[in-house]
């Protein structure tokens, strides 16, 4: 009797989550142009989806500068975070909080602050200036990542690699990095998935050239009807879906083993 | 003495797993009764039971003859000091202690003198204002235990709340309990996998195993007086032979008859002959004695533990120490021979042939 | 390792201010000047001046110096300005501050129904609650265009009834759904985290003492998630004031909201980075005040809360 408000309250909170994902979804099979009309089922949608030269464009430059800009900011971020844990407290303290800055600071400040400096500096808004705005707001995730794995690694290990004979530049590939490499990764694929999602700070920082895919999105959205983008949704929804099970599996695979080695 | 709870026939499963099976158990006023057994004997669920935390799956509580089963843990006259003190972390020393009585809207005067009253009983007086999170482990063992007994229950459940302490300040804080005990008048129910904890605490002990009462008796009965393997191996160390049971007060193990004072048993049956270490006495091998070789010596302060090999391996405590390789005799008085129903539990390939009751041995 | 190795912070340093430093002080700056443009001779121009004279000079082939110069003067006039549009700011505010109340609500029982759960069940709920969140917000913006349509699919159902049709897009009840409907995981997840630490056993004391259900959650439970309350509430607020997609995609034109305001000075006609960026300021500084109220939530009574 306890269990029925709580199931009710649980299926009216993912309905209000996933109920319009699955509009987009069922939409998206729609052969009616008009989202409210049912006429029958149909891939069409799909097949114009990938024939659409716009979005392909647009996919190729957002996975483009999704990787320019997350390599360049796992390279940063994890030297910077190297440095910052070998600081002094009180310069430590200054440099986090002026990172946590574009962490807390709204998007569109960020996006309007970095199109000024674009603009002051006569740089013509375009490719590169995403690359450098992507690697900006990326550069935090990256820090946050590997810090805490420095944190954790027992600073011994490093003094028992040179006790082993190791110099200093060998301890630190041999033993520092594959201690923070699980940082590393988290980092770059934060600073992926941020760069492919970002829109606001990309609308300012965007030349009529240089298209990202959210920014495609946002102009389909401007028009009234537009059934590719339900294509669109579902496919994104779907490899979302993947990825997220993929995770969790090898999670709970991972903490078995765990399990049985204890 | 009155009863003032009582378990009737209580069992409890979790996740197909059976946790309590059938059990009871009667606990008297201003009693100290510890429930001692090995991880997951049900110790401890038998203890959230009477806590209100765990409902049983069938039996009955009764707390002075009421039955309280659907009560919840609030409306029950019993407090519980938790395994790693469940301290609230938001409130500082004085109100953790002060909590039961701030939510029963006592006058602050009244709080301010019981838990001024509290904070001396557990020695903290001065540390009124400190965070609970800064608090060494012993004083906030104290917190928890003044916490708990504000609200002066009948009964104190403690859930192994020594466990996390280290050696000293464990015993320094179980003669402490004992005396807050006495002071308070009340039934105090000791939830602890440490026997030594056990035995010098309790005026009861309760031994438990896999979801099941093994023996109720006073520190000397259960440690003198083990009724089955199981406790007595449990219960300090043992040397457990299998051996059969000639006739009443003599008994075939490790290829000798001895003369024993048990009896009662089946003529020919196989018994668990159990001997504590510190009952043998070693000397010159002779044709009456259980003869072998000293395998190691380790000092361990009061004693030696001696390890020989027979045709069984033996532990012995002695205070005089013996050579590796020495040859030496086992000799042991009838009255340090203690008789056991073989029991399933415990010793492989034997079970138990009939469903008499395991007897104390006289 | 050493103290050497602290120079490999060095090219970040240099990024960040760069990138993140400097552009806050030319908002600063921009805050607080207005572009004055003069011809060569020194006269001063008006903005049509100035752009015929450059469409002079550009018709003529770029013969001689570029005809316009600019000056930057300090004024408070766009700090003012932003006065103008109190009504604007006011409004994004309060519908910001709905929909972090009602996400709070509708939150905390399930981040703390899910804490209480299986392991293994709670990572399955927290999977669907961040799955929606991985999905562009605009997509998921977009998805309710389609429900809350004049003849969408709400307005169709509730036909079935023979109820309606109601006007629910371009509404501002649409915008501040938008708003939960992007943000509720944000408030979920850090509710959910703080949570997760609180030990069953204090929630269980504060049983065992005499508290019942309702004692419990506000002697004990409330107080020991305010951390996630804190950063929930910043998590959702922030986000929610500044947008200026949802309110362009389920308001229409006519429910402007701040970051609608500061889009229109940058992109917009009315090119005014002066005031955009007296407003980003504004914008800026009132978030900034609103997380330290929300960390002294916590810092009050938790202080030395180990988390």
């Amino acid at each position: 009797m306890k269990k029925l408000p709580s199931r009710v309250y649980y299926i009216f909170l993912f309905g209000f989550l996933y109920i319009p994902i699955f509009v987009l979804i069922a939409n998206s099979f729609n052969a009616s142009k008009s989202r409210n009309v049912w006429t029958g089922f149909t891939f069409d949608w799909y097949v114009k989806l990938f024939n659409d030269a716009d979005i392909m464009s647009a996919l190729a430059n957002t996975i483009i500068i999704a990787l320019i800009a997350s390599t360049v900011a796992t390279v940063l971020g994890t030297a910077a975070a190297i440095g910052i844990f070998n600081m002094k407290n009180t310069a430590r303290t200054v440099i986090m909080n002026a990172t946590y800055l574009p962490i807390i600071n709204p998007e569109i400040v960020t996006g309007v602050s970095l199109m000024l400096l674009f603009v002051f500096l006569k740089i013509n808004l375009g490719f590169l200036t995403l690359i450098l705005s992507h690697i900006t707001f990326c550069l935090p995730y990256v820090i946050l990542c590997v810090l805490p794995k420095l944190r954790q690694m027992d600073i011994h290990l490093y003094e028992a690699a040179m006790d082993l004979g190791c110099n200093r530049r060998q301890a630190f590939r041999k033993v520092v990095i594959p201690e923070i490499t699980t940082g590393i990764i988290t980092g770059f694929l934060m600073s992926l998935t941020y760069s492919i999602d970002d829109f606001v700070i990309s609308y300012f920082t965007s030349g009529p050239t240089s298209q990202t895919l959210p920014i495609t999105i946002f102009s389909m959205t401007r028009r009234k009807v537009s059934p590719k983008l339900n294509a669109l949704s579902a496919i994104i929804f779907v490899i979302v879906l993947a990825v997220l099970l993929v995770m969790n599996v090898r999670e709970i695979k991972a903490s078995k083993k765990n399990k049985n080695r204890r | 003495m009155d009863k003032i709870i009582e378990i009737k026939g209580i069992s409890k499963e979790f996740n197909g797993e059976q946790v309590l099976d059938n059990i009871s158990l009667d606990i008297h006023d201003k009693e100290f009764v510890t429930l001692l057994g090995p991880s997951g004997c049900g110790k401890t669920t038998t203890l959230r039971i009477i806590g209100g935390f765990v409902t049983p799956d069938s039996g009955d509580l009764f707390f002075n003859g009421k039955r309280i089963n659907d009560l919840p843990p609030y409306k029950r006259n019993v407090n519980t000091v938790f395994q790693k003190y469940a301290l609230f972390p938001h409130l500082n020393v004085y109100e953790n202690i002060a909590f039961a009585l701030r939510l029963s809207k006592t006058p602050e005067k009244k709080i301010n003198m019981r838990v001024n009253e509290m904070l001396e009983l557990v020695d903290l007086v001065g540390f009124e204002r400190r965070s609970v999170n800064y608090l060494s482990g012993g004083q906030q063992q104290r917190v928890a235990i003044a916490r708990a007994l504000i609200n002066q229950p009948k009964v104190l459940l403690l859930d192994e709340p020594l466990g996390a302490l280290d050696l000293k300040l464990r015993k320094e804080m179980q003669t402490e309990l004992k005396k807050i005990q006495q002071h308070m008048e009340i039934t105090f129910i000791y939830v602890t996998h440490d026997q030594e904890e056990a035995l010098t605490m309790s005026d009861t002990v309760v031994v438990m195993n896999r979801g099941t009462i093994q023996q109720v008796g006073t520190p000397q009965d259960i440690y003198n007086e083990p009724v089955n393997a199981f406790v007595a191996d449990f219960i300090g160390e043992s040397n457990i032979l299998g051996g059969i049971m000639h006739r009443d007060r003599l008994v075939e193990f490790a290829g000798n008859i001895f003369e024993c004072v048990d009896r009662g048993f089946a003529p020919m049956e196989p018994v668990d002959v159990v001997i504590r270490p510190e009952d043998i006495v070693l000397t010159e091998p002779t044709a009456d004695t259980i003869n072998g070789v000293v395998e190691s010596v380790t000092f361990k302060g009061v004693h030696y533990e001696i390890i020989v090999q027979a045709s069984d391996t033996w532990i012995v405590h002695s205070t005089k120490a013996r050579e590796p390789g020495d040859i030496v005799g086992i000799t042991l008085s009838p009255s340090d021979i203690h008789i056991m129903k073989k029991s399933s539990a415990f010793s492989q390939g034997s079970f138990i042939t009939d469903e008499t009751e395991v007897r104390n041995i006289e | 390792m050493n103290r050497r190795s602290r120079y490999s912070a060095f090219p970040y340093l240099l990024w960040m201010s760069v990138f993140i430093i400097v552009p806050l002080i030319l908002i600063l700056v921009f805050a607080f000047t207005t572009t004055v443009k003069f011809d060569n001779t020194g006269n001063r121009l008006t903005n049509d001046q100035a752009a015929e004279l450059i469409a002079d000079w550009e018709a003529s082939g770029k013969a001689g110096d570029f005809p316009v110069k600019e000056k930057f003067y300090f004024t408070f006039d766009n700090i003012i300005q932003v006065g103008n549009y109190s009504s604007t700011l006011i409004n994004s505010v309060i519908l910001a501050s709905i929909a972090t109340v009602i996400c709070l609500f509708l939150g905390y029982p399930f981040a703390y129904m899910v804490s209480r759960m299986r392991v293994s069940r709670q990572k399955i709920m927290i999977m669907f609650i961040m799955l929606p969140m991985w999905m562009n917000f605009l997509l998921r913006t977009y998805a309710w265009m389609t429900l809350l349509e004049k003849n969408g699919w709400i307005n169709r159902f509730l036909e079935l009834f023979g109820i309606g049709p109601f006007e629910m897009i371009n509404t501002q009840g649409a915008v501040v759904l938008g708003m939960i409907y992007n943000f509720l995981p944000y408030m979920i997840l850090p509710l959910y985290s703080v949570m997760t630490k609180i030990d069953d056993h204090t929630i269980e004391a504060a049983y065992d003492l005499g508290a019942n259900r309702v004692k419990a959650l506000t002697k004990v439970i409330l107080p020991l998630s305010m951390p996630g309350i804190a950063s929930g509430i910043t998590m959702v607020f922030v986000p929610a004031v500044s947008t200026f997609i949802i309110s362009k995609l389920l308001g229409g034109g006519t429910n402007m909201l701040i970051g609608d305001l500061i889009e229109l000075q940058f992109l917009g006609n009315t090119y005014n980075p002066h005031l955009g960026s007296a407003i980003s300021l504004v914008l800026l500084v009132f978030v900034l005040l609103c997380i330290s109220v929300t960390n002294q939530l916590d810092s009050d009574k938790t202080e030395g809360v180990l988390l």
